[in-house]
């Protein structure tokens, strides 16, 4: 499967930053990742290692080293809810059970459907308003259940 | 509410402070733009670093001014050389980069031309941490705008001077933040720490020598060229002289990121400023700089914040974000907690450290789950021991060692009652709540 053009354009440019074209792998991953559905596919991992000249496993070690990015197709919404001490000492614990109550999907799964993937993330470096989570790329802090459940349910 | 004077923050105050207008009205590039006009010698630059006393925000406390001073001399090596911005921001508890990023993008360029003034470089990269989406934009937008008007890219105001500064975007790995393994993950490779030597200022990116700062470190910059490295030094300690964000948060009432002259006491960050602990309860313990820095019983917090003194209690500085625990936190479920995150973070080259992560996280958790027996006790501490000081590549095994020996040092009752109950004694109290539906989940 090829890259759709545009990516590729958008590749071109971004490999131009650095003296290396590998260098710009990580960045490249991210910008196929929003584009392709929220993951990377083994046919994106092979399109990817032929745009880089590299081979699939190495474009492989990178994904799979790196928490952000996914191997599996995620729900249309992903909450990824920060688990480590700031936020566990605010109540994240309780944060995170009403994100699955509300979304009803388990923790590290999705919800009948496909609306929500939920997922439990260690410090997203938003200590001082925790407890927090992401919710499609954007920090909602300093986080109640009245909030989770307004965020949350403006989305269903 | 700010009984001591500030600079770092005083920009993000003003609307609109991320835009170009807004910062040049306050005086953004004007350093450079003096640097460039009377072009003294780059080494003299370097040298009001090294004499202002700034040491890096970003962990070690390194002098900012000496680390740039081993970039090989230019008339003698003339390969590329390259500074990485460590925007890498993943220390439990440490928020502060995140604000100065977000908010006074161009205050973080104008330290990266004067650093590129300093040391000849070809290019800067700035390594932000893939979840900062927002702060990644606020950067990517001002480097536009700076771009646009002539002050990024060849012949910056005219002058000759050529710097060019990328956006590089991570993706969620705290050992990307250890500086070896930043540049790897630049290099477009897993983050793997390099063994040093070499060490980056002769073989770094790409093979080139390059230095690697911290965020806040490059922030200060343009402060120190603009009023000098004396006046600079009327901020802070002697030895670690300057203001810094001292993130604070856990349980405290008002949670924040504070800019604090080095030499603070704890208490009065966390009284006066993060307004004590909430709800009336009394301190448990707390965490001067990060997760890797160990939990301190509150008999210590007067203990001055700045590297030596902190040093001095047997902890580390590190970035100056206080986690504060209160009287009904349990210690062995924040251990669980941290042991977790590293297990999870360690990136598997270093057996002691990949194993030991692994185990000290399995054991936290048969501990709190009320499973522990006192041979686990002994078991922690010495693990911990087999995996500091030195042993590994990079230091996350010692950031994993160093916190297990200080709750044991510190807490041990606390540990041994689990043991001896059977169970979590604080099980249920609030903001610690019970971790027995935890997953393992194992990168």
């Amino acid at each position: 499967m090829a890259l759709p053009e545009a990516l590729v354009a958008e590749l071109d440019q971004l490999v131009l930053k650095y003296p290396e074209r590998r260098a710009a792998l990580i960045p490249a991953i991210h910008r196929c990742q929003e584009e392709l559905g929220g993951w990377i596919s083994p046919d994106t991992m092979e399109s990817l290692a032929d745009y880089f000249g590299i081979e699939p496993v190495d474009v492989w070690g990178v994904v799979s080293f790196y928490p952000m990015f996914r191997t599996s197709e995620p729900g249309e919404h992903v909450v990824s809810v920060c688990h480590n001490l700031s936020c566990d000492l605010r109540g994240a614990q309780e944060i995170l059970q009403r994100v699955c109550e509300v979304t009803g999907a388990d923790v590290g799964g999705t919800s009948a459907g496909g609306k929500f993937t939920v997922e439990r993330v260690e410090c997203q470096g938003a200590c001082a308003n925790a407890p927090m989570f992401d919710l499609d790329g954007v920090y909602h802090e300093d986080l109640d259940d009245a909030k989770v459940a307004k965020i949350l349910g403006d989305l269903k | 509410m700010s009984p001591h004077p500030t600079f770092l923050l005083d920009r993000a105050k003003l609307t609109d402070s991320h835009t170009l207008k807004v910062a040049r009205e306050d005086g953004a590039y004007a350093a450079i733009e003096k640097i460039l006009k009377d072009k003294p010698n780059p080494k003299d630059v370097t040298d009001e670093v090294k004499s202002s006393g700034l040491r890096g925000r970003g962990g070690a406390g390194f002098p900012t001014g000496l680390k740039w001073s081993f970039m090989p001399d230019a008339t003698k090596d003339d390969r590329p050389r390259y500074m990485a911005v460590n925007a890498d921001e993943s220390e439990p508890g440490t928020c502060k980069d995140r604000i100065l990023l977000r908010e006074d993008p161009h205050g973080l360029l104008e330290g990266c031309l004067i650093a590129g003034y300093a040391m000849g470089l070809e290019a800067v990269y700035i390594y932000v941490r893939g979840e900062y989406r927002l702060p990644y934009k606020r950067m990517q937008d001002a480097l536009d705008e700076a771009r646009a008007a002539g002050l990024v890219g060849k012949n910056i105001l005219g002058s000759g001077f050529d710097l060019e500064i990328h956006m590089h975007q991570g993706a969620g790995a705290y050992i990307c933040g250890e500086e070896t393994g930043l540049m790897e993950s630049l290099e477009g490779k897993r983050g793997h720490p390099r063994p040093k030597p070499p060490f980056p200022a002769g073989f770094g990116l790409w093979g080139q020598p390059t230095t690697v700062n911290n965020v806040e470190s490059i922030f200060n910059v343009p402060f120190i060229m603009n009023r000098g490295a004396v006046w600079f030094r009327g901020f802070g300690s002697e030895q670690s002289p300057g203001n810094f964000l001292c993130g604070i948060s856990g349980h405290v009432e008002r949670p924040g990121v504070y800019e604090v002259p080095l030499g603070i006491s704890a208490r009065e960050v966390l009284e006066e400023y993060a307004g004590g602990v909430w709800k009336g309860r009394s301190l448990k313990g707390w965490f001067p700089g990060g997760s890797s820095t160990g939990l301190l019983p509150p008999d210590l917090l007067d203990t001055p914040m700045d590297h030596d003194s902190i040093k001095g209690i047997g902890s580390m500085f590190g970035t100056g974000a206080m986690i504060m625990l209160d009287e009904t936190a349990c210690v062995v479920r924040a251990s669980e907690v941290l042991a977790h995150f590293y297990d999870h973070e360690s990136c598997g080259q270093c057996s002691q450290c990949r194993e030991g992560t692994q185990w000290l996280n399995q054991i936290f958790h048969r501990i709190e789950n009320g499973q522990g027996s006192m041979a686990d006790v002994d078991l922690l501490e010495s693990l911990a021991h087999g995996m500091t000081p030195g042993k590994t590549i990079c230091a996350l095994s010692d950031a994993a060692a160093i916190p297990t020996l200080a709750v044991l040092k510190h807490f041990r009752d606390e540990i041994v009652e689990h043991v001896e109950k059977g169970c979590c004694p604080l099980k249920g109290s609030s903001g610690n709540a019970p971790s027995s539906d935890r997953t393992e989940v194992h990168a």
